[in-house]
């Protein structure tokens, strides 16, 4: 069991307001993800969770029962950090089996827990390594076997992916993925990038100066973003957000569409421009096109498309697909 | 990259390596020289070098005189005690300066130091009266107390930079794993920190060992360690150069040996950290 509820929390560093005040439920089993620019809180946040910082106001109840005050240790949580935090004076096998010991197992079923876990992650061959001979992403699993043995009440992950590189941090994902489907564990993750939060959660937090913006499942966030920051936070490449007298014809002060809600055509279109940049990524083409009286306009058109610099182009926009937004940024229904 | 250096200059910086080695060395080669004189010639003018005739006799009339076997005893018990104290003290308040620091823990720290600038004779009458008042006087327990507070400040200090070096998402990491406080700074901390610790321990054993103030103030004969033990051979008699250089070759023989063999653990300890 894994539920954890956050009631107006609030967290300031002396003077300087981080949190000013969340609100935030996430069931048992489900993996939320805390995403947002970097200096939003959402880290703060998973810390205060940990219990690794205090909460300054508010509460925070694991499974029903008040955990505010409780120390990181006896909350039943387990952390992956993005440093990996491994202890390096251990071996693979004794940084796995430290949180066991710590909890006064036999030595015989911390030594089957240890070499279950290593199993599952691919460690056995590592098990007499020290930390330093392995490479970034056997170290993030370690730290994530050394989490999956105390069968914890829920798995946070402190931006576990940034330190590996690009090919790497696909594998991870999809392996992270997987050990939640097998687990069915409660998981907090927090990143900064939007597609590992797209491509993993359950439910996405969206944080900005420590304000949750929106909650709601990837594809809920994706199609009715419910303001400005979300909608340009979310989606890749971002949404075409363009103001002025197209933005009024349609009674919004700001209008938001995503670039690949919009046809691009040789002849004919809404908006007539110049093709400026063409980034070709073989599935699709992405297009950046300078539209008279609206702005630079990406649009995302499937295959190659056969436009070059400075060629014109004819854009439309998908009618259903426009997004309004009114002056102080918050979405018009 | 590896830097060229010329094979001249690479000579000419050996010579002076050496040259500033044997000048720093130069006064323990001649207590060590003076100690095998007889006393004549330690003082005779222009000195003798190597060509001398060489005797035991300081060595022989030194053991007689005084209980070396004593003062080694007490050295040993003063320096390793106290050094023992203030780790235990130190290492958790170190702990608390690098990983719980609060709004008043550089003033602190700061204020630990202060006591150090202070000239020890300023409170030389207090502590004696201290001593005196609580039966403490030439005592090993006392001496061996004293010594733990006069070095405190250094051992809080060195291990608190060394403290500073270690991430502390490793000691979050074990509070997270369920470490309670206790073992987090015994099964993680400490072992991180082992070359800091070891060259902290290291100087505070030199530091107490080679002390003199406080142990010629406050022991007689009962406590004194061995530079209460090298002092006693200026006496009002005379100077006996020769017999004292028995006694101070005696007395440094020991640390030089733990010196030596602990340099390589106490030259890595004082540049800890100053590289990642």
């Amino acid at each position: 069991m894994g539920a954890i509820r956050l009631e107006q929390v609030t967290k300031s560093f002396g003077e300087a307001v981080v949190i000013p005040r969340v609100d935030l439920e996430i069931a048992d089993g489900e993996f939320v993800v805390f995403v947002g620019p970097s200096g939003c809180g959402k880290s703060t946040l998973l810390r205060l969770i940990a219990g690794l910082e205090d909460v300054s106001g508010g509460r925070v109840v694991i499974d029903g029962a008040e955990a505010t005050r409780t120390p990181p240790a006896q909350r039943g949580l387990a952390m992956v950090f993005q440093s990996y935090a491994l202890y390096p004076h251990m071996s693979v096998y004794k940084n796995i089996a430290f949180p066991l010991k710590m909890a006064r197992n036999e030595p015989a079923a911390i030594d089957r827990k240890v070499r279950a876990a290593a199993q599952t992650l691919n460690l056995t061959q590592y098990l007499d390594y020290k930390p330093g001979q392995l490479s970034g992403g056997q170290r993030q699993r370690v730290a994530i076997g050394r989490a999956i043995v105390r069968e914890p009440k829920a798995f946070l992950f402190d931006e576990p992916l940034s330190n590996l590189d690009a090919a790497l941090r696909v594998n991870m994902r999809l392996e992270i993925t997987e050990l939640h489907q097998s687990l069915k564990t409660t998981m907090i993750y927090v990143t900064h990038d939007q597609v590992e939060a797209m491509t993993m959660a359950d439910r996405i937090v969206v944080l900005r100066a420590g304000n949750v913006e929106q909650v709601g499942s990837p594809i809920e966030l994706y199609r009715a973003p419910r303001n400005l920051f979300v909608a340009g936070f979310i989606g890749s490449p971002q949404m075409n957000l363009i103001q002025g007298a197209e933005a009024q014809k349609r009674g919004a002060e700001t209008i938001g569409v995503r670039p690949e809600h919009i046809r691009a055509s040789h002849h004919a279109g809404d908006w007539a421009g110049s093709v400026g940049i063409v980034e070709h990524l073989g599935s699709d083409t992405i297009l950046h096109v300078s539209v008279d009286g609206v702005g630079m306009v990406k649009a995302r058109v499937e295959g190659e498309f056969g436009l070059r610099h400075g060629q014109k182009a004819y854009l439309t926009p998908d009618p259903t697909k426009i997004h309004r937004f009114s002056a102080n940024g918050k979405t018009i229904l | 990259m590896a830097r060229a250096i010329p094979q001249r200059r690479r000579w000419l910086l050996t010579v002076v390596a050496w040259a500033v080695g044997l000048v720093i060395f130069f006064p323990i080669l001649w207590t060590v020289l003076t100690s095998f004189k007889s006393e004549g010639e330690a003082i005779a003018s222009p000195p003798h070098f190597l060509f001398f005739h060489w005797t035991l006799e300081n060595y022989a009339e030194v053991q007689q005189r005084s209980n070396y076997l004593l003062h080694v005893t007490n050295s040993v018990v003063i320096s390793l005690g106290s050094t023992v104290i203030a780790l235990v003290i130190g290492v958790p308040a170190a702990w608390a300066a690098a990983f719980a620091p609060a709004r008043r823990t550089k003033d602190l720290l700061m204020w630990m130091l202060s006591t150090k600038m202070m000239p020890p004779v300023g409170v030389l009458v207090p502590i004696y009266l201290l001593f005196r008042d609580w039966g403490l006087l030439d005592t090993v327990t006392g001496l061996t107390a004293l010594m733990m507070l006069v070095n405190l400040p250094i051992v809080v200090w060195m291990l608190y930079t060394y403290f500073r070096e270690i991430p502390a998402d490793i000691l979050e990491a074990a509070r997270m794993d369920g470490a309670p406080l206790f073992s987090e700074i015994v099964h993680v901390l400490a072992p991180m920190a082992l070359p800091g610790i070891a060259s902290t321990m290291l100087l505070n054993i030199i530091l107490a060992w080679n002390e003199a103030f406080w142990t010629l103030n406050l022991t007689a004969a009962n406590a004194a360690p061995l530079s209460a033990f090298i002092a006693s051979y200026s006496s009002p008699e005379g100077l006996f150069w020769a017999k004292r250089s028995a006694a101070s070759t005696m007395a440094i023989a020991p640390i030089l040996i733990l010196g030596w063999f602990s340099q390589r653990q106490l030259v890595r300890g004082l540049t800890f950290g100053a590289v990642k």
